[in-house]
Order: C-alpha cells, then structure tokens, then sequence
C-alpha cells in the first residue's frame, strides 16, 4: 500500500527526468499539432464558414433582386392591363361612332334616294298626266272630227270648201 | 498488483521509463489520430475531419463559455492538444496493463501523479504568464489583493492549491481505475471461479473508466481555460 501513496515515487525519488520528458513531449505535441492538424483544420472551418456567409449573403441578395423583379413586373403588367384597357375602350369609342358616322350617313343617303325617287315620281307623273292631256286631246278630237264627218252633208261641204277657197284667195 | 518500474538516470535526471514510453505513444497516437484526420481536407466535411471538426467545436464551447472569443481563441491549440493528449492517456491504460518482472510497463501515463502535476504546473503557470503578456505587470499584479488587500495570502495558497487540485484530480480517477481494474484482473489468480465472476464487474468498470476518463479530459481542459481567463480576463 506504500506504493499507492507514493505514487510515482515509486523509485524513491522524485522523477524529475518525467517531468522534463512531459513538457517537451507537450510542447513539440502542441507544435507539431498546430503547424500540421490544427492550422489546416481551422483553415478549412473558416473558409466554409466565409463560403457559407457568402452563399447566403448572396441567396440573400438574389432573393431581393427576384423581389425586386417582381415588383416591376407586376407594375407592368399593371401597366399593360390599363393600356390595353384603354386600348379598348379607344376602340370601342372609335367603333361606336364610326357605326353612328355610317349609320347618320346611310340615313341621310336613304333619305336623298327617297327624295330623288319622289322627285321622279312627281315629273313623272307631270309627264304622264301631260301624256294623257294630249292623249286625250287628241283622242277628243279624232271622235271630234269622227263626229263632225259624219254630220256634215254635201251642201255644208261645198259650202265649207268655198269658204276655205275664198279666205285662201283672199290671203293672196 | 503492487509494481515497481524501471528509473534510468541521465544527465543527472531521473527517468521512469515506462511514463517515457507512455508518454512517446500517447503523443504519437494523438498526432497520427490528427494528422491522419485533416491529412485530405474538404469543404465538405467527412468520416475523420467531421470528428475532429466536432473536436474543435467543442473546445471552442469549453473557450467561450470561460471568456470572449477575442481573447480566448488563442488558446484554442493548447485546449484541443490539451482534451485529446489527455483522453488518449486515459484510455492507454484501460484496455491492458503490461507487467514485466512485476514492472509496470503499458500504463495510463495520466495514472502517474508526476505526469499529471507537470501538466497542472505548465497550465497555471502558461496562465501566469499570459496574465502577465496581456495586462501587464502592473494590473496582474494587483489581481493578487482584489477584491480586499487581507486576501492576499489566500490568493497565493489558491493558485498552489489550483495547481495541485488540478493535477491530482486528474491523477487520482485515473490510477484509480487503473487499480481497481489490475484488483479484478487479480480476481483471476485465486482460482477460476472468482476470474469468471470477476469479469462482469470487470466490463462494468472498463466502460465507467472511458466515461470516467472523457470526463476528466473535459474537467481537466475546462478548468484550464477558466483559471487562463481568471488571468487573463478584465472584468474582475
């Protein structure tokens, strides 16, 4: 049991050799490390750490930019529905009175064939009632003269005939 | 169960050689486990560099949760060096023991209070000195009579009594497993029967020794970093 109060005095002595091994054995140990493992290893953490804040920096900015992008086209296209909407209600407008245009034209075109046919309708009518005026006039007096023929008698005629001779000579 | 070791005497110092051969392996075990780790590196981590990745983190928890990051991450080498030198030792000595003419050889180095106090040592006094380096003379200096002038005897005894708890701590979970494992192992010499038996308690306390010596390496690592940021930290 002496040994388990002793501990490393085992030898009897203190093992001043151990305590100068250990330290040189850390020491290098820790040199060693920090040039071979260490170093490189807290190199790469910090490169991924640098990697990983630049992904999201620029995740983070694209993000905006998409946004962003968004916005706009949302506004044109905001601003595309009311220009065709315009558009349309232009069209409207323009087709409402180019119909009303044609229709008032149409109109007042009927309006001059009526005028023009009612014209033709009274001339020609003018013209057929002189038609039968004359007509008439003639028909009167062929069944005038019909009926004249027929009363005259030889005497009349001489008689008639003289009268013309006479006003015949006495025009000359 | 009681061993003795091999002391060789150089150069005027006095070596034992089993903590020399423990100490070489675990130091080798813990470079080649790190440099094996980060020797293909990618930025997208996998098998080895995600563990030591893991690691890192987790002594960089250890360093934040004592002091502020601007100041601590200097010491995040010494932390990582510091867990998984200390882990590793915890765990030589768990699997086997090695005994050659009743000489201990293959041995947790951490179950050698010599080893352990040069570590505590070296922890309080790379505290001093960069108390010193990052405040000055002057204002290290007058950490010794804060909060009250009376207290500074305490003050000295503290850091003593921090140099020796920390050490020994770490020395007396570790030995004692280690020798309450070579009490079971020894079960198997007084007859079949009791080896048989012996070998339940046995499992049990190998996997309480691993929890056990994780432990310690976390306590032994933190507490480093709490007695660096006492000295080197200004809000006090």
């Amino acid at each position: 049991m002496q040994y388990l109060i002793l501990g490393a005095a085992a030898g009897g002595g203190l093992n001043t050799g151990d305590i100068l091994y250990q330290l040189v054995a850390f020491l290098i140990l820790l040199v060693l490390l920090r040039k071979f493992a260490w170093g490189p290893l807290m190199g790469i953490m910090k490169e991924r750490q640098s990697h990983i804040n630049s992904e999201i920096d620029a995740a983070e900015k694209s993000r905006q930019e998409a946004k962003s992008y968004l916005e706009t086209q949302i506004e044109e296209l905001k601003k595309a529905k009311e220009e065709a909407k315009a558009i349309i209600d232009n069209a409207k407008k323009q087709g409402e009175a180019q119909g009303e245009a044609i229709i008032k034209a149409s109109r007042d075109e009927a309006e001059r064939v009526k005028e023009a046919a009612l014209a033709e309708i009274a001339s020609e009518k003018e013209k057929a009632v002189a038609t039968l005026r004359q007509e008439v006039a003639a028909l009167s007096v062929k069944i005038a003269s019909k009926v004249i023929a027929k009363e005259l008698d030889e005497s009349s005629q001489e008689k008639l005939i003289n009268e013309y001779l006479q006003e015949v000579g006495e025009s000359r | 169960m009681e061993h003795g070791a091999v002391t060789a005497d150089f150069l005027g110092l006095t070596f034992n050689l089993s903590n020399v051969l423990m100490i070489t392996v675990s130091s080798v075990i813990v470079f080649l486990i790190a440099v094996l780790a980060t020797r293909s590196l990618s930025m997208r981590p996998g098998g080895m560099q995600n563990f030591l990745e893991w690691v890192v983190d987790f002594v960089k928890g250890i360093i934040n949760s004592t002091m502020d990051w601007h100041t601590g991450g200097r010491f995040l080498a010494l932390g990582l060096t510091l867990i998984m030198y200390i882990f590793v030792s915890n765990m030589l000595g768990l699997p086997f023991a090695v005994a050659v003419d009743h000489n201990l050889w293959w041995k947790s180095p951490t179950a050698d209070p010599t080893i352990t106090l040069t570590l505590a040592v070296m922890v309080v006094a790379l505290s001093h000195y960069y108390g010193v380096r990052m405040k000055g003379v002057k204002e290290y200096g007058a950490e010794f009579f804060k909060p009250m002038k009376f207290l500074f005897p305490l003050k000295i005894i503290e850091e003593f009594a921090n140099t020796l708890t920390l050490g020994l701590r770490l020395y007396g979970n570790i030995f004692a497993g280690e020798m309450l494992l070579a009490l079971l192992v020894s079960l198997s010499h007084s007859g079949i029967f009791a080896g048989v038996l012996g070998i339940f308690p046995m499992i049990i306390w190998q996997g309480f020794s691993v929890f056990v010596g994780a432990i310690q390496a976390f306590i032994f690592t933190m507490l480093t970093m709490v007695y660096l940021a006492h000295k080197v930290s200004h809000d006090h």
